[in-house]
């Protein structure tokens, strides 16, 4: 009996030995709920059903993503778990469904969820109970505010920087320009208005007039007439598509051939050129910051190479057209970049401080030279674009990538 | 006529204007429900009570459209536009002008009462599917009128405002989750009392007149149209203050939360709920609350078929609803104390 005693004490010892020597190694190991050894929870809310299902696409392909990261190994070693629910677009289920990731899956942070108020239901929330609210996937500017939401941040260009970036661009190629602006009376619209006031800065009297449409509207051809009779040389379509293909027919119409620009949201080729008419659509300029996945230009391309032998892998069902797929591949892929660089340290707090030094980062699907930079005072990822332009049955890009910032 | 032959058909005595079993639950099933209601809280997680406050709230709001169609016999699909009013005016109370909350609900609910009452004016010369068809048009308009201009330095807009939630009073204990469930559970049971009665009352048999044949109600001397406008007005208002709960409880109102998808989640609460029985008002909000989660469970992609199917199922297998079933299980539990 002794000598088992003494045996159970001398490896009760070493044990404890161990663990003193082992001590320093784990020291650096954190984690908050939601993240072990072996595992890092991710939340995610998708509109799977309801009006904006077509974004659903986003959430699949970053499941996808973690798929295949998982299939590689993990991050350090760790497995991805995401947990991803429906919120049919409602922000009170948003609110719900949020509250259920926290409170009673206990992930570690809520990432790419979509949609510009049902994100905003949830800030708040987000917010008091110190969870990370990661890569927002709006294009509102709300989401860059370190100094009040140290929780949350956005990922794409806000729609203020691209209306930033259009000023830019006009003042520098024309800069006696008379500019008009049609744009949508909603949180879309007046954000980029008030982006491109911040853009011209003192030149915004170069804008003889803005005119606002309502949703509800069946058809724009009046504000485009009365833009045309203001004296506009160059034309601001920030519409969404079925507006912006009307702006373009009915600019053709009244044979006005100003220097047409049309918003990102609406740069579709099938659904708004090409019902619009693809020969009065040559010459239209717009600004993009991803690469297309449908466009032979980048078959040689490393970065989408290695996107297209993940869609072969990983999400066969994919249509590569959809613009989705490139969105959901390049936010996945900036979410694995940051946590790995917490290493072992996964608090919701290091999280946060690695989400804000990413430098220079260029996901596989963003265009060459558009790289994703974020500080502890700067919330947007990606704040460059280039300009495009239509020609024959397809964009073309021109000219550098352009910087959104106001200093540059 | 069926009511009557009903409780005739179950050994009653001679026919009661409302019979009380046909609308509410018997005693010693209220108090277990009653007790259950005040329990759980104590023992669940802070998510589950956010839940059961949905459950609440809603349930209200399903409630008040079962007294407008289970009552007097009049559609609506466009509940989700009282509930909004209600919501918003609690909110831009409480956010724009420091309003009490508590404060906020009575006042939401007199205002949603008025546009409920102003709104069965027209609807009036309405019935049947084209009611329903007026009413849908109410709600299709509403997110719309939300985001109007100059409604927008109060409303916010389409960015939708922010609530903050209200603290326990008195130094209470509580987390602010269980405060305001019990805060919505008094409502709750409050409006349900009153529901009852009202339905029990005067006015309440007025309702069911008018529903079971207008034409003899008019000919009995019942005002049809004071009473019409009358049932949309209460309906509406205690829909609105549902609609305030839920912007308390969600911290948060936009145009988009309210829509004609939550017009016809409430329809859909009420038939599943069984049409005119109110317990069933919490029965039919659980239905929307958790069978989209458990659809969700199931299938992700498919999870708007999934729960087709199960309401399918419901529709198909207890067409009266979770009245049905109470119906069905008090049998059993007869046959069983006979035996």
């Amino acid at each position: 009996m002794t000598a088992v005693r003494f045996q159970v004490a001398a490896v009760s010892a070493v044990v404890a030995l161990c663990t003193a020597m082992s001590s320093p190694a784990l020291a650096q190991k954190k984690y908050d709920s939601g993240a072990s050894d072996t595992e890092i929870k991710i939340g995610n809310i998708m509109p799977y059903s309801g009006p904006a299902s077509a974004y659903a696409v986003i959430g699949r392909t970053e499941q996808a993503y973690f798929d295949k990261i998982n299939a590689e190994g993990g991050i350090n070693g760790r497995k991805i778990k995401f947990i991803s629910y429906d919120d049919a677009y409602s922000p009170p289920k948003t609110v719900e469904q949020a509250r259920k990731l926290v409170e009673s899956d206990g992930v570690l942070l809520i990432f790419g969820s979509l949609g510009t108020s049902t994100n905003g239901a949830i800030r708040k929330y987000m917010n008091e109970k110190q969870v990370p609210q990661l890569f927002v996937a709006s294009g509102a500017s709300k989401w860059n505010d370190p100094k009040q939401y140290p929780w949350t941040m956005g990922w794409q260009p806000s729609y203020a920087s691209e209306a930033r970036i259009y000023a830019k661009y006009i003042m520098k190629e024309k800069p006696d320009a008379k500019i008009g602006v049609l744009y949508q009376n909603d949180d879309f619209g007046k954000d980029y208005l008030k982006g491109l006031h911040d853009g011209l800065g003192a030149k915004a009297s170069m804008i003889v007039l803005e005119e606002a449409y309502d949703t509800s509207e069946p058809a724009v051809d009046e504000h485009v007439v009365k833009l045309k009779a203001a004296g506009a040389d160059v034309l601001i379509s920030i519409t969404t598509p079925k507006f912006a293909a009307q702006a373009i027919k009915k600019a053709a119409e009244t044979n006005w051939h100003p220097m047409h620009i049309i918003s990102n949201v609406s740069a579709s080729v099938g659904g708004v050129l090409e019902p619009a008419g693809l020969e009065i659509s040559q010459g239209i300029l717009s600004a993009t910051y991803a690469k297309d996945g449908s466009d032979p230009q980048w078959n040689g391309d490393e970065g989408m190479k290695r996107f297209y032998l993940f869609l072969a892998k990983f999400a066969p069902k994919a249509n590569k057209l959809d613009a989705g797929v490139v969105f959901g591949y390049g936010a996945a892929q900036t979410m694995v970049k940051v946590l790995q660089m917490c290493g072992d340290d996964l608090t919701r707090e290091n999280i946060m401080k690695q989400a804000a030094s990413l430098k220079d980062f260029e996901p596989d699907t963003l265009l060459p030279g558009i790289k994703i930079n974020t500080a502890p005072d700067n919330f947007a990822p990606i704040e460059q674009l280039q300009m495009m332009r239509f020609k024959g049955k397809s964009w073309e890009l021109f000219g550098d990538v352009i910087s959104s910032e106001l200093s540059h | 006529m069926s009511a009557a032959e009903e409780v005739v058909a179950e050994g009653h005595e001679a026919v009661e204007a409302v019979p009380k079993r046909a609308m509410t639950l018997g005693t010693g099933t209220s108090v277990v429900v009653l007790l259950l209601l005040l329990a759980v809280p104590l023992f669940a997680k802070n998510f589950i009570i956010f839940q059961l406050t949905q459950l609440l709230y809603l349930g209200l709001a399903v409630l008040a459209l079962n007294i407008l169609t289970g009552g007097s016999g009049q559609f609506s699909l466009g509940q989700s536009a009282f509930y909004a009013i209600g919501a918003y005016v609690t909110a831009v109370l409480m956010e724009q002008f420091n309003v009490n909350y508590a404060l906020c609900l009575p006042i939401a609910g007199v205002v949603c009462f008025g546009a409920g009452f102003l709104f069965g004016q027209p609807a009036l010369r309405l019935s049947g599917v084209y009611l329903a068809l007026a009413t849908f048009a109410l709600a299709t308009a509403m997110p719309q009128l939300l985001k109007l201009n100059f409604l927008e330095h109060w409303t916010g807009g389409v960015q939708g405002l922010v609530v903050t939630k209200p603290d326990a009073p008195f130094g209470l204990p509580m987390s602010q989750d269980m405060w305001l469930y019990y805060f919505t559970l008094v409502v709750t049971l409050a409006i349900y009392l009153f529901s009852v009665n009202l339905l029990r009352s005067r006015s309440g048999r007025a309702f069911m007149a008018i529903r079971d044949n207008e034409i003899a109600a008019s000919a009995m001397g019942v005002n049809v149209a004071l009473y019409k406008t009358l049932a949309f007005g209460v309906s509406a208002g205690i829909t609105g203050v549902a609609g305030g709960l839920s912007a308390i409880a969600v911290q948060f109102v936009a145009p988009d939360s309210f829509t004609i998808t939550l017009a016809i989640q409430l329809f859909l609460g009420m038939v599943v709920g069984g049409v005119g029985w109110l317990p069933g008002s919490i029965v039919g909000a659980a239905f929307i609350i958790f069978v989209p989660n458990l659809a969700e469970g199931i299938s992700k992609g498919l999870s708007g078929a999934v729960f087709g199917v199960l309401l399918f199922l419901v529709i198909y297998l207890v067409p009266h609803g979770a009245r049905q079933v109470a119906i069905i299980g008090q049998q059993l539990a007869g046959k069983l104390r006979k035996n």
